[in-house]
């Protein structure tokens, strides 16, 4: 083993790569379940937002404007989600399992023409000074746009929830919608907003997947991404600071693990790979095995339907 | 819903009844797939194979396929489905079908059933075929020996079985003989198919200094990962020729200067040809490079000349079958004698790998 073969600068600029997908779908799964809706459909919003975002770079050349159609096909696709829950109130688990299935489906029947096909990606930025400064240059300021977006969405995001008057009201409807109710706040409404924000951001990460990180476009390319990032709301315990850092250690684990063997370390590299799964699982055994502290956590109407009249 | 399966399958069954009166119904060739068939390598092919058949025999064949059949339960309904809606030989396409085949073709002993690279035929009617990809394996390893410039190649594997640590050895074997200084590093990806984490083995490989890669998994991520180096590093079509990374868009040469393709067509000819003229037996088939079911594609001109002139005579001398790939001396990881000087590797010992070779470091998990 000669760990010295790791270059600590770029494996801190893979991570970051590997993690921003992620980092994209469970910020905006957080905002959903904040305000008190489980959308289980993560995974099926990545990949369609992973196709869309393809086709449409492929045929226009442009992909920004690629994320820009897989951020709205995300939450075009998390509205009919958010309509039969909301409207018809179906069950949140099962209606998110099935979009997720659409989801696949959906993805696979429409990327068919299109596998094996290039498309152009996303320069990596020249930022001056910051990208030409020594080991945190390379590390932190020469990416492409979207790492930085993402980032940006996360700050948006905690301080949106943190300091204004709607992302308070957000917080009410998913701490206890009949108060809010009560108190002439729109639930449904509240609740499709922050839905289709949460399509949009895993169109976002699925569009990342297919355009920057591989990039190209494969039946199932998502391979469970969407699951990690469910995972990821609850290990940050609903925090948009603590989502950042789970994705980031979520992403980073895989990279280092696969760094560690490309180095010559070969023992406990499956547990390594598990890891992330195992955490996830510890996560939830704690959280669930003390009441207090998950009903300090979870927003207290989590995944429960809302009608007016009841 | 369930009434109508019901009618439908008793009329397909009253068909198949009545089907001994014409002669001349076209022979049912059925298909299972573990993947989809756009994944550009491993399901890819077998389709391939599956229309070259349909080609060569025209309105005489029916091919029909099902594309992402998961191995285990899902499987064995799927083979029961086709082979009561009158299949007449199966391919079942991956080894985790491999108990799921064995278990219908018990129950359907009129039916042909052919399982690709398993090793189980508990009944007369259950053949096994596979091929011999570490062929392929020695020649890229020759290519990897001669064109790496940091004396460092890598392996992106999947999952730690036979098949695998064969290939392993193979190309460092080759790849050694053609320079001495040469280092592998294998990384485990753990995954047929998972075209993220394939994307960042290969970036954590090349992020370390290693320039020619080669990966046992399906997808083409790897390569459009080194297409991002812009020509310092290069790495090999798997499965399927993917030849689409033969050049980058700017035209400048693309990260893919061969690839090892599985050509399942010869076989798949020849056992419904068999079929349909009776002379099929159960077989277990284990071909390579002279029986045309290993191709290398195109070698690119990135390959200097006289390497790929020297890959040719070792594709040739395969094909002739004047060179075994596993040809001694070899030594096995830790030092002792695995095979003497010009003694070939036999079959059995191939399948049942499980040790590296003299010179290549880390340990296989397990």
């Amino acid at each position: 083993m000669d760990l010295s073969n790791i270059n600590p600068i770029l494996l801190v600029a893979s991570i970051m790569i590997s993690a921003t997908p992620i980092l994209l779908a469970a910020i905006g799964e957080m905002v959903v379940e904040k305000s008190g809706v489980l959308n289980l459909g993560v995974e099926g919003m990545m990949i369609t937002g992973a196709v869309i975002g393809f086709i449409v770079a492929i045929n226009t050349g442009a992909p920004l404007l690629g994320f820009v159609t897989a951020a709205m096909a995300g939450a075009v696709l998390s509205l009919s989600f958010g309509v039969l829950t909301q409207v018809f109130l179906s069950n949140q688990v099962a209606t998110g399992l099935g979009l997720t299935l659409v989801g696949l489906g959906l993805s696979s029947l429409l990327g068919k023409p299109y596998e094996g096909m290039k498309t152009v990606t996303l320069p990596k930025l020249d930022i001056p000074i910051l990208s030409d400064l020594p080991v945190v240059g390379r590390m932190f300021f020469s990416h492409d746009i979207m790492v930085y977006i993402s980032l940006g969405i996360v700050i948006a995001v905690w301080a949106f929830l943190k300091f204004t008057r709607a992302g308070l009201i957000l917080r009410a409807v998913g701490e206890s919608h009949e108060s809010a109710h009560a108190l002439g706040y729109k639930v449904i409404r509240v609740r499709l907003a922050a839905i289709m924000f949460g399509g949009a951001c895993a169109g976002l990460g699925g569009a990342y997947l297919s355009l920057v990180r591989v990039p190209q476009w494969t039946e199932g390319m998502t391979a469970g991404a969407g699951w990690i990032a469910l995972a990821i709301v609850v290990f940050a315990s609903w925090r948009a600071g603590r989502v950042l850092v789970g994705a980031y250690l979520f992403g980073g684990i895989t990279v280092l693990q696969l760094n560690l063997q490309a180095a010559g370390l070969t023992w406990g590299v499956q547990y390594l790979s598990m890891s992330p799964y195992l955490i996830t699982i510890l996560v939830l055994v704690f959280i669930s095995s003390n009441r207090k502290r998950s009903s300090h956590d979870a927003p207290a109407n989590l995944g429960q339907t809302f009608h007016a009249t009841r | 819903m369930i009434r109508r399966t019901l009618l439908a399958t008793a009329a397909a069954a009253a068909t198949l009844a009545a089907a001994p009166a014409f002669a001349q119904d076209p022979l049912e060739a059925c298909f299972v797939y573990v993947g989809p068939i756009g994944d550009g390598g491993w399901t890819y092919q077998h389709h391939q194979g599956a229309l070259a058949v349909k080609e060569e025999y025209g309105d005489a064949v029916n091919i029909r396929w099902q594309e992402s059949v998961p191995e285990g339960a899902d499987a064995e309904r799927v083979i029961t489905q086709m082979a009561i809606s009158g299949c007449d030989i199966i391919f079942t396409t991956s080894f985790g079908y491999m108990d799921a085949t064995n278990t219908v073709a018990a129950k359907f002993p009129d039916v042909k059933f052919e399982h690709a690279t398993g090793y189980k035929r508990e009944h007369p009617n259950v053949s096994t075929y596979n091929a011999r990809f570490y062929e392929g394996r020695a020649v890229v390893g020759h290519i990897a020996g001669k064109m790496t410039e940091t004396n460092k190649i890598g392996y992106i594997a999947s999952f730690p079985i036979p098949e695998v640590i064969m290939g392993i050895n193979s190309y460092y074997h080759h790849a050694k003989m053609a320079n001495p200084d040469v280092e592998l590093v294998v990384t485990w990806a753990y995954t047929w198919f998972d075209p993220a984490k394939e994307a960042d083995a290969a970036r954590a490989m090349l992020d370390q200094g290693v320039d020619v890669i080669t990966a046992h998994t399906d997808s083409t991520a790897p390569l459009a990962e080194i297409a991002k180096e812009g020509g310092s590093a290069w790495g090999f079509g798997q499965a399927s020729d993917m030849a689409a990374f033969t050049t980058n868009d700017d035209g400048t040469p693309g990260p893919r200067v061969a690839s090892i393709i599985d050509e399942w067509s010869p076989y798949y000819v020849k056992r419904v040809g068999a079929l349909m003229d009776g002379t099929y037996e159960q077989v277990d088939s284990w071909a390579g490079m002279p029986e045309g079911e290993v191709v290398i594609g195109e070698m690119n001109d990135a390959i200097p000349e006289d390497v790929k002139a020297e890959a040719q005579a070792m594709i040739d001398a395969i094909t002739a079958g004047e060179y075994h790939p596993f040809t001694g001396p070899i030594n096995k990881q830790d030092g002792s004698a695995w095979l003497a000087e010009g003694e070939t590797a036999d079959d059995g010992t191939l399948l049942g790998m499980n040790f590296y070779i003299e010179g290549i470091t880390g340990d296989i998990p397990n």
